[in-house]
């Protein structure tokens, strides 16, 4: 890796500095406070991943409650037989296969189609587990037991989110990052000039969405119960895309100035209006639509732009 | 079909439901040479561009470059053989640099080079197509002619034996066709073959060795430009008859 200029070195301390903060972090506080960066370590890497994905190829999804429900249906199944590091990786497998079979199917449809049809799946496999449940295993809902507790969800999720923005990163800068972003400014310029469309999506979409599912997977212990509602929500699908959105797609770091906020706000909502949290959350995202449609960071790249005289556009 | 033949299309058809855009074409390219394809608007030139590229799958027929079938290609393999394009309808990256957007058909394109040796591969196809001042422009803010330059930039970054170029010299006024017209002239001379899909009569003439003239999906006449642009049907494909 390449260091250019001082701005790329202090970025890389923060970066290195912010890490051995969250590392020690469960030491030095309370369980609240753990809990609730359990919640955005959470949403970082779910959001993150989506972004990856939506943000150069502007294709929203709304599918990723059907990859965290997958992955915490892995755990709830196959956590008292196997080491946890086995069940995530295997939750991660099968979110990946299935979004590359629902990719195939889908990603050749364009804009709306592939947001309506991402809703729809979520529904359909949420719709299948339950028929299972009831007809199969006879039961509505699992326990899951394990000795998984906070800390390790802690840094489970610490450790997904690093492997994501490390990924990211490194795709941002490839030859395949390259491929992804003709592909969303104009697909069809990017097949007539070599570009495997089809492929680079379909694995985009895969990868971005076995994050979701290694999510879904690390999480599960924490809700001890998940039934068929509560581990596919439509309702996560949509934070999610909020987050990503308010943080803003264009740039890796966007998403977590998304979600840190979001999940304050989420946090006090539930707790000072939790009968109205939802209208509260729905208003919200009518206002980032409106006043913030780049993103916070767009808000902050229109800023710099005041302020600096020489406007160079640094590689995003 | 001799050695010389770059690209043999034979008994091509494609029909969008009740309409057959292209009906049962034949005709061949040689290597080198400039061919000229013109008609009325909707006589099928476009679909058989795309129908070439991969773009549009064909219904019968064989589209043979040096022999082999590509006519069940994906656009990027039919690129990766060496074909190129540019579109009717000026395409360019529009959030990408200008240096991007030659880089996109650098590093996809039949030769697959990395980031170190894309630099001095753009600089040189940004002047061939004289946009080397403006590497560091966003596509979107170029001006119309410059648009069209970029896009043949990309077109041949992909180092292509076969360029297609679809009314690449539309729109143009009477200077910058003249200038566009000698840098086509100078695409032929480096060895590359070429098919233009062209309303410009006067480029057509002055470019083309042999034009062949498609009317309602088929091909009508072929021959030299001045046989073809004084033949009967060919001014009744575009006028009309006399009689009606």
């Amino acid at each position: 890796m390449l260091i250019k200029d001082s701005r790329q070195v202090i970025s890389l301390f923060i970066i290195i500095g912010l890490l051995i903060v969250l590392c020690v972090l469960p030491h030095i506080s309370s369980a609240y406070i753990v809990s609730l960066f359990i919640s955005i370590l959470y949403f970082t890497s779910l959001a993150t991943s989506w972004a990856i994905f939506a943000g150069p190829t502007r294709y929203i999804s709304f599918a990723a409650a059907a990859f965290i429900g997958i992955g915490s249906y892995t755990t709830a199944f196959l956590v008292e037989t196997l080491p946890m590091v086995f069940v995530i990786i295997i939750a991660a497998v099968i979110g990946f296969c299935l979004a590359a079979v629902v990719g195939l199917a889908t990603l050749r449809l364009s804009g709306i189609y592939f947001v309506i049809f991402t809703f729809g799946l979520t529904e359909l496999i949420r719709q299948l587990v339950l028929w299972f449940e009831i007809n199969i295993t006879k039961n509505l809902g699992r326990y899951i037991f394990s000795d998984f507790g906070r800390p390790e969800i802690y840094y489970g999720l610490l450790i997904l989110c690093v492997l994501t923005f490390v990924s990211g990163y490194i795709l941002h800068r490839s030859r395949y990052g390259i491929a992804l972003r003709t592909i969303g400014d104009d697909e069809t310029v990017a097949r007539h000039s070599g570009i495997n469309a089809t492929w680079v999506k379909v694995v985009t979409f895969a990868a971005t969405s076995s994050v979701m599912s290694a999510a879904g997977a690390i999480m599960a212990p924490r809700w001890t119960y998940i039934d068929p509602h509560i581990a596919f929500n439509h309702i996560v699908s949509f934070e999610i895309a909020i987050m990503a959105l308010l943080g803003g797609i264009t740039h890796l770091f966007g998403p977590v100035l998304g979600v840190i906020p979001l999940v304050l706000l989420l946090e006090f909502l539930s707790t000072t209006f939790p009968h109205y949290s939802l209208v509260i959350l729905g208003l919200s995202f009518l206002l980032i639509v409106f006043l913030l449609p780049n993103g916070v960071v767009g808000v902050g790249r229109s800023l710099m732009k005041l302020f600096s005289t020489s406007g160079d556009r640094g590689p995003s | 079909m001799n050695e010389t033949t770059l690209l043999q299309v034979s008994g091509l058809k494609k029909a969008f439901g009740g309409l057959v855009a292209v009906n049962d074409i034949d005709f061949h390219i040689e290597a080198g040479e400039v061919l000229g394809v013109i008609g009325p608007n909707g006589s099928g030139k476009s679909t058989l561009l795309n129908l070439i590229t991969g773009e549009t799958k064909k219904d019968t027929g064989a589209v043979k470059l040096n022999g082999n079938d590509i006519s069940a290609m994906q656009p990027h393999q039919i690129c990766r053989n060496k074909i190129s394009r540019t579109f009717q309808l000026v395409r360019v990256l529009p959030t990408m640099t200008v240096e991007e957007n030659v880089m996109v058909g650098l590093l996809f394109g039949s030769e697959r080079k990395n980031f170190n040796e894309c630099r001095d591969e753009i600089a040189r196809l940004l002047s061939t197509v004289d946009l080397g001042e403006k590497s560091g422009f966003l596509a979107s803010q170029l001006t119309y002619i410059d648009k069209k330059r970029l896009e043949l930039a990309r077109a041949l970054a992909n180092q292509p034996i076969l360029l297609l170029l679809d009314e690449w010299l539309a729109g143009l006024n009477p200077s910058e066709l003249e200038e566009s017209i000698n840098l086509v002239k100078r695409l032929q001379e480096s060895g590359i073959t070429l098919v233009i899909v062209e309303h410009v009569m006067h480029a057509i003439r002055s470019l083309c060795d042999r034009v062949f003239v498609m009317n309602l999906g088929q091909k009508i006449v072929e021959g030299t430009p001045d046989y073809v642009l004084s033949h009967a049907d060919v001014v009744s494909a575009y006028l009309g008859d006399e009689s009606e």
